[in-house]
């Protein structure tokens, strides 16, 4: 496959299936491979729409200053971006994420500001709207409330699972800015009667949930619960074990919210089989593994890397 | 009839510090309404007019229960249930 430049082979990833982790022939899960995207995340579609719809509303010129609050990957693809356009970038994010991701950051020229632990990245998001308005003239695209985010996934992702398994029945995928499902799960949802749109929510830790008021939570200004069919907590140590399974049973290097996801969505294929229903279940893969070197997620048996890791996946 | 309902920290304060009390009830809503009788002032912080806070997620069995039929949703002995406030985030 050839393309002009390195943006224009975004997206039209991969949908590989899974025979080895799926319950019976007719009930099937199907990996939507995202890490084969230019910087190797699903962060890359939402980046490229949101500077470009940006760039469409005249909000950038060469050199403006770009701000985000990102656990990382939507900083990298935003830096990516960025330095193929002309902007600078500065990324807001929580101090314990992990190493990977800020050389990644740092090799694409992207600025880091640290916020704290505790709170996690809705801390970050916090800073970082503050920051904002300090410096009006920064643009902060804010991935979590940016309908271009989900219309990235409306327009593309939707439609490219539509086309490679047209017999779907369930779009499962980890739930953070909720850009993903709300977008794919819409385009879904208008074009698949009766299919069923599952998010798993990563269980974070004491860090993330410690601070909280519970009056002053935080929803993704883009979700939209009536998109979704269901919702399900996924615990640290089932991501863990799935993201092990994927590596050992089908070999495939998967990151940590994809174990989450893969977990969610073996649950809905088992029921489908138990049922004796056909089920066509695709499975968001974020990310490669590579990001999540450093927290030790991959190595030792699994009961170390969870005791290890327990409440340090997620930030 | 024991149903574990699990407290995020920052509701501990209603229930002595325990992390983890049991109810019981039929549905949700009767659930909290027999927590409330033990634990006074929870209910408030879980539930207003408009049904379930904003910022208050409910899980039954780790299954959002949004999805499962809100303050209605059955539930019953051996059921875990599971509160947290609503964040976001990422990936370290």
């Amino acid at each position: 496959m050839r393309y002009d430049s390195l943006l224009d082979s975004l997206g039209r990833t991969p949908l590989v299936g899974l025979p080895r982790l799926s319950p019976a022939p007719t009930a099937r899960l199907w990996a939507k491979l995202e890490d084969r995207n230019p910087t190797g995340s699903v962060k890359d579609r939402a980046a490229f729409f949101m500077v470009s719809q940006a760039e469409k509303e005249g909000l950038l010129k060469p050199g403006s200053t770009l701000l985000e609050p990102t656990s990382g990957n939507t900083g990298i693809s935003l830096a990516m971006v960025a330095k193929l356009r002309g902007y600078r970038m500065i990324c807001v994010m929580p101090e314990n994420t992990s190493a990977e991701r800020r050389q990644l950051l740092e090799m694409y020229g992207a600025e880091i500001i640290s916020s704290p632990a505790a709170g996690g990245s809705n801390e970050a998001v916090r800073v970082a709207k503050q920051l904002a308005a300090d410096h009006p003239d920064w643009v902060m695209l804010y991935q979590y409330g940016n309908e271009a985010n989900s219309l990235a996934h409306y327009e593309t992702t939707g439609p490219e699972l539509l086309e490679d398994l047209p017999t779907i029945t369930h779009f499962v995928a980890g739930l953070g800015t909720t850009g993903t499902l709300m977008g794919t799960g819409r385009y879904l949802r208008e074009h698949v009667p009766g299919v069923q749109i599952v998010a798993a929510e990563p269980r974070y830790g004491e860090l993330v949930y410690g601070l909280r008021n519970i009056d002053e939570g935080f929803v993704p200004e883009l979700y939209d619960e009536s998109v979704l069919t269901s919702r399900f907590s996924v615990s640290s140590a089932d991501a863990l074990r799935r993201t092990r399974e994927l590596l050992d049973r089908e070999g495939l290097f998967a990151g940590i919210s994809s174990g989450a996801a893969v977990h969610a969505a073996l649950a809905m294929a088992h029921k489908a089989a138990a049922a004796g229903q056909p089920a066509d279940v695709a499975v968001m893969i974020a990310d490669g593994g590579w990001r999540y070197l450093s927290t030790g997620a991959y190595s030792g048996t699994l009961d170390e890397a969870e005791a290890r890791l327990e409440g340090q996946l997620w930030a | 009839m024991a149903i574990e309902v699990r407290i995020p920290t920052i509701l501990r304060s209603y229930t002595g510090g325990a992390k983890s009390v049991e109810g019981s009830g039929d549905t949700l809503a009767g659930l909290i309404a027999d927590l409330e009788e033990r634990y006074g002032g929870l209910q408030e912080r879980l539930v207003d007019d408009s049904g379930l806070r904003r910022f208050v997620n409910v899980y039954l069995n780790d299954e959002d229960v949004r999805f499962l039929g809100g303050l209605d949703a059955p539930v019953k002995d051996g059921d875990t249930v599971t509160v947290l406030p609503a964040v976001a985030g990422g990936t370290r």
